[in-house]
């Protein structure tokens, strides 16, 4: 199954002839470009989402306080900021913006728009993807979706603000929110990102089905694929779901048709099923890749093999599976049925389980290993650590009669944030910095990902920890102004411990932003294998590789995780190694 | 530091009660792993002549931390099921509980109250905006609708919420444990004024509520209503 390589390989190196600078760098087909091609953009939009929360931290801190008005403030329009109050309208469009760019345009392409494109045909010794030009497509359709939906906050009006989720009627009808053409170009620019995830799709499990180098067998596959290669299938079935959604909830806001309106025989709840039948696998879409760079950081920082290699693989499987009947767990306190809701209490709980086994297989992994915590490491366990108090605050809102309680306040937001900043992003940043040096052939300055670490696990956890207590008071989310509740307004001090912390922790992305970029040109040259690690990427490419990856397309002997095995002579043993080698240098680790 | 708002609601017990036991599972369970993650972090950190152990794993452990955490979720779903359905079925509303009807939309709450001829929907019925006025330790069935979006009836001293949608009456139930004044709120983003979508809800002793009840034209008085009932608990 894993033959039809070599018919590849002539293939490319017909292509290393001289490509124009547009040709190599902008209308690029190389897998590699346009995984760095979704990196800056994508790093771009977490900026843009860190600035919108940013905003929304101040209303809650000082709430429409005018002794403390929002600094720059002036540079908004006065539909926006008046004399320094955030107006409601702006702050709703920021709860909306902020929840629609980082988990569409920032964290979901991170995970899967750089490092699906970046690593899969790296690591199963692929020259490049099955369809080079589709992929490039998937790029070029998702940049004018990110513009058409920055335009989206200049329009007269402003931007869509009935929250990520867009809850019909609300979203349905520019009477309810005032929001017309902002309203529409967030479903325009959401239907057109759909295809771009498509192409992505179709071509990440294309090219992890047919083209794996001779001896890429499914169980040897590295951890990082694999998870891209579910994530691809849930992209591929869930998306439609919500591109046929959305194209329905357009046609309502537009031309007149009511699916989602009541008086005419339209269904509010319509809406919330077919977005969370897509919603929810998008949550595992946005969790399983960062479980893949986890378990690839975690093995080769703690030099053993990845503990229980065929559990994790099976556990991937069973999530992405069970992923797909949780979707009614977000809609609890709706109306639906309660008989139905029991039955979703049950999958949700269920699906605890394998997230449990990746756990305790990630300890198991560390477990007398010889543990080396360079910046990557350093996230990935965070990863770990976070991760479980993500997992364990799900099961309050999973437990029907606590959610009655917990549903929509601040719990539930800080449940979000532990699974997708505390998880996703802690294991983008453990990516990013672990795989920094075969993309740009340079290193990152260690000394500034390490203060950069941990302000962000210590400012991270100061932001979030404490909207548990929020939520368990009984704070709404998505609320302008809490003080006005007489209930809610003892919390300003916290509110405003909350917003400070944050702002910390958003000054503190810029020394990564720094790092990041000033590597690139002063950063120190990096080896082809700097962390010592068994994968492809690392044994059979140079850092950073060129146009068709391998030189000669390399043969696969053994799985990827093979740490201080005792055949082999040093404390690691390459996917390509026919046998055991000579003796490997004594290892310098990059700290 | 927040904590659960005072209870006020014959649900307050069960509900608190599985949220505290959840919260004694996984507080152990968050404990345990993470001071396990520290332990290895501390005791297996890289250190000169240091060398990992080779294994793969070890499918009699897996068994286990498969197994214990699924009986854990079984457990807290099981245990969940009894007080969701005493809250949320439709066969558990007390067949003598008083109904009010409950309107939403942006931005107010519309409690709606039968007028002295008995009959709801009829001409001397008393509406009332952003209050609820209900009578201590008696079923309250609220009618809940909403007239435009999607609007969230949210009583968190009573551990009640219930999304109003558009097109849908819901019915919910609940009885008050004591007097007083408590909040309601609206817990779902319905547009520009949702933060201002708050009122009160005022619990009143059996007496106070039937004199509530005449003062502002409504009636009959729940007393009287009580005693013709013939399912009284």
């Amino acid at each position: 199954m894993a033959t039809t390589l070599t018919e590849h390989a002539p293939h490319a190196d017909a292509h290393h002839h001289e490509l124009s600078f547009v040709r190599k760098y902008i209308f690029s087909e190389d897998h590699k470009i346009i995984g760095i091609q979704f990196l800056f953009m994508s790093l771009f939009f977490l900026l843009v989402g860190g600035l919108l929360a940013a905003i929304m931290r101040w209303q809650l801190a000082y709430p429409t306080d005018p002794a403390n008005p929002l600094p720059g403030g002036g540079l908004f329009p006065e539909t926006m900021v008046n004399n320094g109050i955030i107006l409601p309208e702006f702050y709703n469009s920021a709860v909306t913006m902020h929840g629609t760019i980082m988990i569409f345009f920032a964290i979901m392409p991170l995970l899967v728009g750089v490092f699906a494109n970046y690593l899969i045909p790296l690591q199963i010794g692929a020259p490049d993807m099955a369809f080079p030009k589709l992929n490039m497509a998937s790029f070029w359709t998702a940049f004018p979706a990110g513009l058409i939906m920055l335009a989206g906050f200049f329009v007269e009006g402003g931007h869509s603000s009935a929250g990520w989720t867009q809850y019909a009627p609300l979203s349905a009808d520019p009477e309810w929110t005032g929001v017309y053409a902002g309203q529409q170009l967030w479903l325009i620019s959401m239907i057109i990102l759909g295809f771009a995830s498509l192409m992505g799709a179709v071509n990440y499990i294309t090219t992890v089905i047919n083209m794996r180098a001779p001896g890429m067998t499914w169980f040897r596959i590295p951890l990082p694929t694999w998870a891209l290669f579910i994530t691809a299938i849930l992209i591929l079935l869930a998306i439609p779901v919500l591109t046929g959604a959305l194209i329905m909830l357009l046609f309502d806001q537009t031309i007149g048709t009511t699916f989602f309106a009541s008086a005419t025989g339209g269904e509010p709840l319509l809406w919330q099923h077919m977005f969370w039948f897509f919603g929810h696998p998008e949550v595992y879409i946005l969790i399983l890749p960062g479980m893949g760079f986890v378990s690839e950081i975690i093995a080769a920082g703690s030099r053993k093999p990845i503990f229980g290699y065929a559990a994790m693989v099976l556990a991937i499987i069973a999530i992405a599976f069970i992923g797909w009947l949780v979707w009614g767990h977000h809609m609890f306190q709706s109306g639906m049925n309660p008989m139905l809701g029991m039955s979703f209490m049950v999958t949700t709980m269920i699906i605890a389980v394998p997230s449990a086994i990746k756990v305790f297989n990630w300890l198991g992994t560390m477990w007398r290993g010889d543990l080396h915590f360079h910046t990557p490491m350093l996230h990935a366990v965070t990863f770990v650590a976070m991760f479980v108090i993500g997992g364990l605050s799900g099961v309050f809102v999973a437990s029907t009669p606590v959610d009655i309680f917990l549903h929509d306040t601040y719990f539930v937001v800080a449940h979000l944030h532990y699974v997708l900043f505390g998880g996703s992003l802690f294991a983008i940043f453990g990516a990013i910095t672990f795989w920094y040096p075969k993309m740009f052939g340079r290193m990152m300055n260690s000394t500034l990902g390490k203060i950069h670490f941990w302000l962000t696990l210590i400012f991270f956890n100061l932001v979030f920890f404490p909207m548990h207590n929020l939520g368990i008071a009984g704070m709404m989310r998505r609320i302008y102004d809490f003080t006005q509740y007489e209930y809610l307004a003892p919390f300003q001090g916290l509110q405003m411990f909350i917003s400070w912390s944050a702002f910390v922790l958003i000054g503190a992305q810029f020394i990564f932003a720094f790092n990041f970029l000033y590597s690139l040109f002063r950063g120190e040259k990096a080896p082809q294998n700097p962390w010592h690690a068994n994968s492809l990427e690392w044994t059979a490419a140079p850092s950073p590789p060129p146009h068709g990856n391998f030189a000669h397309t390399p043969t696969v002997y053994r799985g990827p995780y093979e740490y201080s095995h005792p055949d082999a002579p040093g404390d690691y043993w390459p996917q390509n190694e026919p046998g055991p080698a000579a003796p490997a240098p004594e290892p310098v680790y990059a700290e | 530091m927040g904590w659960l708002p005072e209870a006020a609601s014959t649900f307050a017990d069960s509900i608190d009660g599985i949220f505290y036991l959840i919260l004694a599972i996984t507080g152990v369970i968050f404990i345990a792993v993470e001071a396990v993650l520290l332990w290895f972090a501390v005791k297996y950190r890289h250190r000169d002549g240091r060398k990992a152990y080779h294994t793969h794993g070890n499918i009699r452990v897996e068994v286990v931390w498969t197994a214990v955490p699924a009986v854990l979720v079984v457990l807290i779903g099981v245990l969940s099921v009894r007080p969701w359905l005493h809250i949320r079925s439709p066969d558990s509303i007390p067949p003598d509980a008083y109904a009010i009807d409950m309107t939403a939309k942006q931005f107010e709450w519309n409690a709606t109250y039968v007028g002295p001829d008995g009959a709801m929907g009829t001409d001397d019925d008393v509406t009332q905006r952003n209050q609820l006025h209900i009578p201590v330790g008696r079923p309250v069935v609220v009618m809940l609708r909403s007239e435009d979006v999607i609007h969230s009836f949210f009583l968190p001293e009573f551990r009640v919420k219930q999304d109003a949608v558009p097109g849908m009456e819901m019915a919910v139930w609940f009885q008050a444990t004591r007097t007083g004044e408590f909040n309601l709120a609206c817990a779902e983003l319905c547009g520009t004024g949702h933060t201002r979508m708050g009122g009160r809800v005022i619990v009143h002793s059996a007496d106070d509520f039937d004199a509530w009840l005449l003062a502002e034209g409504a009636g009959p008085p729940l007393g009287a209503r009580l005693a013709s009932s013939t399912d009284q608990p």
